[in-house]
């Protein structure tokens, strides 16, 4: 005989906007329970320290709110770049990789065209930055388009070409000492200079006009609604008569060039040098996270960025703060908060349905 | 429901993981009860460290630290620390949140550190900073940038000399099989090294040549790992050496890993012994640890944090040894030769008096060759690779040296404190040079 299973999940349509802000409230106010919670087993301190203390790290004082402000901007930055990609469905899983690549044109310029006059040599840095990072995009897109190869291991495994890249001119470059550490340390030649007082303005500059640009850029043009329409369904787009390869590689440039500035930003206006596991970061996969969260809403992106170099910079602060809390305890933190935010996805994207006491007496 | 138990369940494995990780965090706030005899302080130290406190290297950096604040009466509530600092960008980030947070003396420990330090030292004039291991300082222009390191291949020789004495022992009982001797009769060393770099190089040359002034028959295969800390590449480096029968394997890297091989091989019946590096590793390998070359940072760090206290000057360019009480070999193992206390007792003393000159040109040749003034060159730019040009265009100088007895030497550390010895001496083979 049928019986009906204790838990049944159902898609949900159609949720009140108050009910979606709820449930994702609820997820982050037990998130930063489980964190409060957490940081006191480990080190020890009560939840009122914990968020003084992560206030602390992040506004403290005007050394940490620069790098709050820097951090920020850049997850931002790669958020806003996947935003075009992930609306056309298109999971774009290698901005890591397109923000190395961006950073690694820009180190090469660097390094080589070094006596180039200063203004010629921060433009050619910039070309080749874009450049190379569309390149980095562009790819994928291309063999996605013309032979259907899946995008998102495509995309992922270019990440790996970066990164190896990178490793390599790193090893290059640092020659027998140990580690590469200052690019053109003795002339500091293509380091940005200051914009308004801080080296950061820059990134922050350009970051503020992208989120602003691409938000328009996907909500009000026609290249913004093609993508639209090739995201929710390919063949209505081919019956409307968009052109669906030109709108995919198209996207993907702009996704690639929009990293591309980030890994500029970072080399030439922060690092002054390059590593596989510092120039991106990782940041490039927190992205992924931010990009998705936001529902490709880059003004939603700001907040959800904010939040998440929060928790970062601020674990981190606890972790010099406390013995029996350090680094990696920092990045569990992150994890445990991820996974209650996305976990409230499920939760407003299905409905759980118990089986009913009607349907027992059945049974 | 199940969400629920398994988002509990990673709650739990993540506090249990904390539990393994998290008790040390370099005795932050261990104790403040031992600067009760002495004055407290309101000068506060950071400290950025490569790793943490359970790789050897930097755990001795820590203890040097601890101890010399204790002895001047500094609260370790006043040290803050910045643990496994990647050497990149994170390294200034991290200085100048530590002088965010009120530190005027800013320490690295590793080499990859200086130049991000030399950024912050820049900007932030009335802080100071010590790079260790570094080379940059003294020609940097920086009146407040330091650097500092030890004279360590002091104490690789005489690790290198109780490694002799047992292969001595070991030799006259007949104890080492065929394999352990190369076609010439020499006895096999093995080396397990980081990098091809000075520091390496000039650290298992002493050691070699202690040996050699105990048993003179010997030859040396280094296998270079490139990674400072590598436990499972450091114990497969050691496992190649003895695979190919040497007999003693020494180790510049910062991990248990080369000891915890020798140690098992020991177990299994093979002779071979260990000589470590940073820590006694008769933890880990009770049987088989002869001894370990040490750094005793605490000498360094007392003199700094002295003299930062009573604002007199700090060297930009400090480099000790023996001398100094700066480096030390560590606890004998039970199964050291006889007489190895006695004969290790000898040669510090004669290091200390200047009698004895590790790199003694009349014991070593390259390339069949004794050293001369050209072949001893050392140029003291400091170098930007990545364009083949001198940041500082320093001078090319011999580093031979000859004292009162016309005894000629390469005088390591002297011209600066980073190692410059890099001379390739008969005897020695790089295995996996790149």
């Amino acid at each position: 005989m049928h019986k009906e299973p204790l838990i049944r999940v159902a898609k949900r349509d159609g949720m009140p906007l108050y009910q979606n802000i709820l449930i994702r409230a609820v997820a982050i106010v037990l998130a930063m329970l489980l964190v409060v919670l957490f940081v006191h087993f480990t080190a020890g301190i009560s939840a009122g320290t914990t968020i003084s203390y992560m206030w602390e790290g992040v506004f403290g004082n005007s050394i940490y709110l620069r790098d709050t402000v820097f951090y920020t901007a850049k997850l931002l930055c790669i958020a806003v770049a996947l935003a075009p990609a992930f609306k056309m469905r298109f999971w774009n899983c290698g901005a890591e990789g397109q923000v190395l690549a961006g950073g690694l044109a820009t180190a090469v310029v660097m390094v080589y065209c070094g006596n180039l006059p200063a203004p010629l040599l921060y433009l050619v840095m910039f070309i080749s930055a874009l450049a190379l990072a569309a390149i980095w995009g562009i790819l994928p897109a291309v063999f996605k388009a013309k032979m259907g190869v899946n995008e998102t291991l495509f995309t992922l495994m270019m990440n790996y070409v970066a990164i190896k890249l990178v490793d390599f001119f790193y090893n290059k470059w640092k020659g027998s000492a140990s580690s590469l550490g200052k690019l053109n340390k003795g002339t500091k030649a293509g380091y940005l200079p200051d914009l308004f007082g801080s080296e950061n303005s820059w990134l922050l500059l350009a970051v503020v006009i992208l989120t602003i640009a691409v938000y328009f850029y996907l909500s009000k043009t026609k290249h913004g609604y093609e993508i639209a329409v090739v995201g929710e369904s390919q063949r209505t787009a081919e019956y409307a008569g968009i052109n669906v390869k030109t709108v995919t590689i198209r996207t993907m440039m702009i996704s690639g060039i929009i990293c591309g500035i980030c890994g500029f930003m970072t080399v030439a206006g922060h690092d002054h040098s390059i590593s596989s596991s510092t120039t991106a970061g990782g940041y490039g996969f927190t992205a992924i996270i931010v990009a998705w969260l936001a529902k490709f809403n880059t003004g939603f992106m700001v907040l959800i960025s904010l939040f998440v170099i929060f928790l970062e910079r601020g674990t981190s602060h606890i972790a010099d703060k406390c013995s029996g809390f350090d680094a990696s305890a920092s990045k569990i933190v992150i994890g445990l908060v991820l996974f209650f935010v996305i976990g409230s996805e499920f939760f407003i994207n299905y409905k759980i349905n118990l089986r009913s006491k009607h349907d027992k007496e059945v049974a | 429901m199940k969400k629920i138990v398994s988002a509990f369940f990673a709650a739990m494995l993540a506090v249990s993981m904390l539990v393994g990780c998290g008790s040390g965090n370099a005795g932050a706030g261990a104790g403040t009860e031992s600067g009760n005899t002495a004055e407290a302080t309101d000068l506060k130290i950071g400290v950025i460290l490569v790793g943490d406190e359970t790789e050897t290297y930097t755990k001795a950096h820590i203890d040097g630290i601890n101890e010399a604040a204790d002895s001047l009466g500094i609260p370790r509530d006043n040290i803050q620390w910045k643990e496994r600092v990647e050497e990149s960008e994170d390294c200034y980030d991290a200085a100048k949140a530590l002088i965010a947070d009120g530190c005027t003396l800013v320490i690295s420990n590793s080499y990859g550190h200086q130049d991000f330090m030399a950024e912050a030292a820049e900007e932030f004039s009335d802080v100071n900073f010590v790079a260790m291991t570094g080379d940059y300082a003294a020609i940097s222009g920086l009146d407040n940038f330091y650097n500092a390191f030890t004279n360590v291949y002091e104490s690789r020789y005489v690790s290198g000399v109780v490694a002799g004495m047992k292969v001595a022992e070991l030799d006259a009982a007949g104890e080492i099989p065929a394999e352990g001797y190369d076609e010439n009769g020499n006895v096999k060393i093995g080396y397990v090294g980081a990098y091809p770099y000075a520091e390496v190089v000039s650290g298992y040359t002493a050691f070699y040549l202690g040996i050699q002034s105990v048993f003179p028959n010997v030859v040396m295969d280094v296998q270079y790992t490139n990674s400072w800390f590598d436990i499972e590449g450091e114990a497969a480096a050691a496992d190649v050496l003895i695979k190919r029968g040497c007999v003693v394997i020494g180790q510049h890297a910062d991990s248990t890993g080369a000891p915890d091989t020798v140690e098992k091989a020991w177990q299994n019946g093979q002779v071979v012994y260990s000589v470590g590096y940073n820590m006694s590793m008769l933890d880990v390998a009770p049987d088989a640890a002869l001894t370990s070359a040490t750094n005793n940072w605490v000498a360094y760090y007392k003199e700094l944090f002295a003299a930062v206290l009573n604002g007199t000057e700090i060297p930009q360019d400090w480099a000790r040894g023996y001398a100094d009480d700066a480096v030390s070999i560590t606890e004998l193992g039970p199964n050291v030769a006889e007489g190895t206390a006695e004969k290790v007792a000898e040669v510090e003393s004669a290091i200390k008096d200047g009698s004895l000159h590790v790199f003694d040109t009349s014991k070593f040749t390259v390339g069949g060759a004794a050293v001369t003034d050209e072949t001893a060159m050392v140029d003291l730019s400091y170098m930007d690779y990545s364009t083949m040009t001198a940041v500082y265009e320093g001078d090319t100088v011999s580093a031979l040296k000859t004292d009162e007895n016309g005894v000629t030497y390469f005088d390591e550390s002297v011209l600066r404190a980073a190692p410059y010895f890099q001379l390739r001496i008969d005897g020695i083979t790089e295995l996996n040079a790149n």
